[in-house]
């Protein structure tokens, strides 16, 4: 045993130490398997990347009342009255008396996209004085919030990179009205900074919208004030609307286009980690080709055929792991943070958010390429060990 | 053509060696297969668009809408062969994860726009005499069980009814080629109208055929002319623009995918290519052998090409055809993304790359064999 262990060792050592002299071969199976980790986790950071802007500032404190049938405040609408209703709701945290609730509305303003100068939907809010309290992950971070009654506007950090017109300071056309951006706000991150943010009141004029909002977004005194306020809400004969927790509502908003995303992700991965493996079996068969003398030496000394795989399965290993750790940092190096946004398929509109590379991600690419590098080095490695020892012996 | 055997033969030399770089190439073009899927996918067939058609929407944003009165105006312009609306609906079909577009049109006028949908005459007379009645693709038909004559029950997003529920009756099943997006749902405009609580006399947006393509961009600027200062102004481009700014919004993530699987794409093939070019190699001393036996050099040439043709070919080809085969089978998203096809242009690029392929893996080594001097190359081990 001890025997086999220190072959074993030995031969895998050299194998090891003499890599760099098929260095043009090992190459290209670590640049194929280098590849579909960054493929992996690239994509994988997509998904990751789009699910926490939309999800990740969702506190459990917060609730969204709808008209009840509505999938998405786009589609919802709830008139003046409903929304006096609503306010009154028991459960609701408050100010000085004041309910913390905010009625809004959600609609979309054509603005050219920086990128690529074509039109994009831009989320464009109608909010109301309490707006920052019941929203408290939002704070302004260059210029001042918006004065009310007035046609100003402030725009979300990421909004005003990705979208034209959205510079502090800017005046903002769309049809015939016109905006001031007076300031920019930061909202961890989160979806709301993409989005640009005006007087309630002013919007229901520009939109015609009468004296109706689309949503109420509330703030809850306790977590556990949610059956309270969702009962008392949903048994009201005046009403006709459907509360949901910010968590819940940002979940499935998220649902689709991550999926979607990790859907093409996986299937892309495994094909194109098919191709890698062939890649890596050639790869090695190559390799114990060129070094059939040599392992048919070592196996003439006494070297047996257990040791002999072992180490033909390291040496692929290892060009996993090489290729694993080289993609993994290609992919870290070249997405992560990259700032973009896309359109959520539920409401059409423009969600900015940034590759998010996690460790998770990057030890299931490394993962990935091991497994790569083990299957790829299965065939050769007992291609080696089996070949007959007189025959390869002979080739000298 | 004698020589095939022998091709096939030098072929199977190393036939584990040959059947992994066959897998190789194989693997490569059913990814590029379902890659270009995926890009046609992403632009919603931006290059399959009507060349002859206008979207016109409300200046503001696409959501709001137009007042009907601005049909007869568009129409009225010289060089309009036919404006039509549509209006969107948003209904839920049993739960939110069903989604599929509906669209409420005028039905005559809108069978008149889409040529291309194909619906049986005995269908288009049932939805004109109905005005519960709606027509829907194939792919949609398909991924509900929908049959003509079912009864369609929708939950209201924006229109709210004003009577019972939205209920429609399948008149028809549309179909068309894969450029065509089956996956929507149309109804009439009339019912909406009838049975909405509040929208009355609002459309969605316009979609106009004009008479001569060539003009399609100056008559659009007379639109948007035409409405200017109005409290619904316009913003009108051609179908295929609007189509290419929309896909746009989903931004580059997709351009993002297509550039990293290009990349490892290229490594697949260049991995088939050294060892398709070192499997020449190893043999310079049976080609010197042949060369010796009075093979000319154009001959010996041909051979090795022959050779790493048939292997980028035959990968190639059945890798395309698998992907082909993938595709038809439908979309694993089931029915979010609308154009799903691999378009015929992709299968002739596909092809043209796996001859180029064969042609560079076997170019150089062959044209090393056929400067070949024998003397050199049989004095080789």
């Amino acid at each position: 045993m001890v025997c086999w262990s220190r072959q074993t060792v030995a031969i895998t050592m050299l194998n090891l130490r003499t890599i760099h002299q098929r260095l043009s071969t090992s190459a290209v199976a670590i640049v194929g398997i280098a590849g579909v980790v960054v493929m992996l986790v690239a994509v994988l950071s997509i998904a990751q990347g789009f699910q926490a802007a939309m999800q990740g500032t969702s506190s459990p404190l917060r609730v969204i009342v709808m008209r009840s049938g509505a999938d998405t405040e786009m589609t919802s609408g709830l008139d003046g009255e409903e929304v006096d209703v609503i306010r009154q709701a028991p459960g609701l945290a408050t100010d000085r008396d004041a309910p913390l609730a905010s009625a809004e509305l959600y609609v979309l303003i054509d603005l050219p996209k920086r990128s690529t100068g074509t039109p994009a939907n831009v989320p464009m809010r109608g909010v109301e004085p309490g707006v920052m309290q019941v929203r408290d992950h939002v704070s302004i971070v260059e210029g001042r919030m918006l004065n009310f009654g007035t046609n100003e506007v402030i725009a979300g950090v990421a909004a005003s990179g990705q979208f034209v017109g959205l510079d502090l300071g800017a005046t903002l056309m769309s049809g015939q009205q016109t905006y001031q951006v007076v300031g920019l706000f930061e909202a961890d991150g989160g979806v709301s900074e993409t989005e640009v943010w005006a007087d309630a009141r002013i919007l229901q004029d520009v939109y015609s919208r009468g004296n109706s909002f689309q949503l109420v977004m509330a703030r809850l005194e306790s977590s556990a004030a949610y059956d309270t306020f969702r009962n008392w809400l949903t048994s009201n004969p005046q009403l006709e609307v459907q509360v949901q927790r910010e968590t819940a509502y940002y979940a499935a908003q998220s649902q689709t286009l991550s999926t979607l995303i990790r859907t093409i992700g996986f299937t892309i991965a495994a094909l194109m980690g098919i191709g890698a493996v062939f890649g890596a079996i050639l790869t090695m068969y190559t390799t114990v080709a060129s070094r059939a003398t040599e392992i048919a030496t070592l196996r003439a000394l006494g070297f047996n055929a257990g040791s002999v795989v072992t180490s033909v399965l390291v040496e692929s290993l290892a060009l996993g792991v090489v290729g694993g750790a080289i993609g993994g940092t290609v992919a870290y190096v070249g997405f992560n943070g990259y700032q973009t946004s896309t359109m959520s398929f539920q409401t059409f509109s423009q969600v900015a958010f940034a590759f998010q590379v996690t460790p998770s991600l990057l030890g299931a690419g490394l993962l990935y390429a091991l497994l790569l590098g083990l299957v790829g080095g299965l065939l050769p490695a007992i291609r080696a060990a089996s070949q007959p020892i007189p025959a390869a012996l002979r080739a000298l | 053509m004698k020589f095939l055997p022998l091709v096939w033969k030098s072929l199977w030399r190393r036939k584990v060696r040959t059947l992994f770089t066959l897998g190789a190439i194989f693997v490569a073009f059913v990814l590029f297969g379902l890659l270009m899927t995926i890009r046609t996918a992403f632009t919603f067939g931006v290059e399959l668009a009507g060349q002859d058609r206008l979207v016109l929407i409300h200046k503001v944003s696409l959501i709001m809408p137009l007042p009907i009165t601005y049909q007869q105006r568009i129409q009225s312009v010289e060089g309009v062969d036919l404006a039509t609306h549509q209006s969107w609906f948003g209904g839920v079909y049993q739960d939110p994860s069903n989604f599929f577009a509906q669209i409420a049109v005028d039905p005559g006028d809108h069978l008149e726009m889409y040529p291309e949908y194909e619906l049986p005459p005995e269908e288009v007379t049932a939805w004109l005499a109905d005005r519960q009645g709606a027509i829907v693709g194939r792919v949609l038909a398909d991924r509900f069980g929908w049959e003509v004559g079912d009864r369609i029950p929708l939950q209201a997003t924006i229109w709210q009814p004003r009577n019972g529920t939205w209920e429609f009756n399948i008149r028809g099943i549309y179909d068309g080629d894969d450029t065509v997006d089956r996956t929507q749902m149309f109804f009439r405009y009339d019912y909406l109208e009838e049975n909405r609580a509040d929208g009355e006399d609002l459309v969605g947006w316009y979609i106009v055929r004009v008479e001569d393509p060539a003009r399609a961009v100056e008559l659009a600027a007379q639109f948007d002319q035409m409405f200017a200062n109005s409290p619904a102004e316009t913003k009108t481009t051609t179908e295929r623009g609007f189509l290419d700014g929309f896909a746009k919004q989903i931004g580059d993530i997709s351009a993002i995918m297509v550039a990293i699987v290009t990349a490892v794409l290229f490594n697949i093939l260049m991995i088939a290519v050294t060892t398709m070019a070192q499997s020449v190699r190893e043999r310079t001393n049976e080609l010197a052998v042949l060369k010796t036996l009075g093979f000319r050099d154009s001959s010996v040439l041909s051979l090795v090409l022959a050779e790493s043709l048939f292997i980028a070919l035959l990968g190639g080809g059945l890798g395309l055809g698998l992907a082909w085969l993938i595709v038809q089978g439908g979309d694993p998203t089931g029915g979010l993304l609308a154009i799903y096809t691999l378009p015929m242009r992709d299968l002739v690029i596909g092809t043209g790359l796996a001859i180029t392929l064969g042609l560079l893996a076997g170019l150089f080594p062959a044209l090393a064999a056929m400067r070949l001097r024998i003397t050199d190359a049989l004095r080789r081990p």
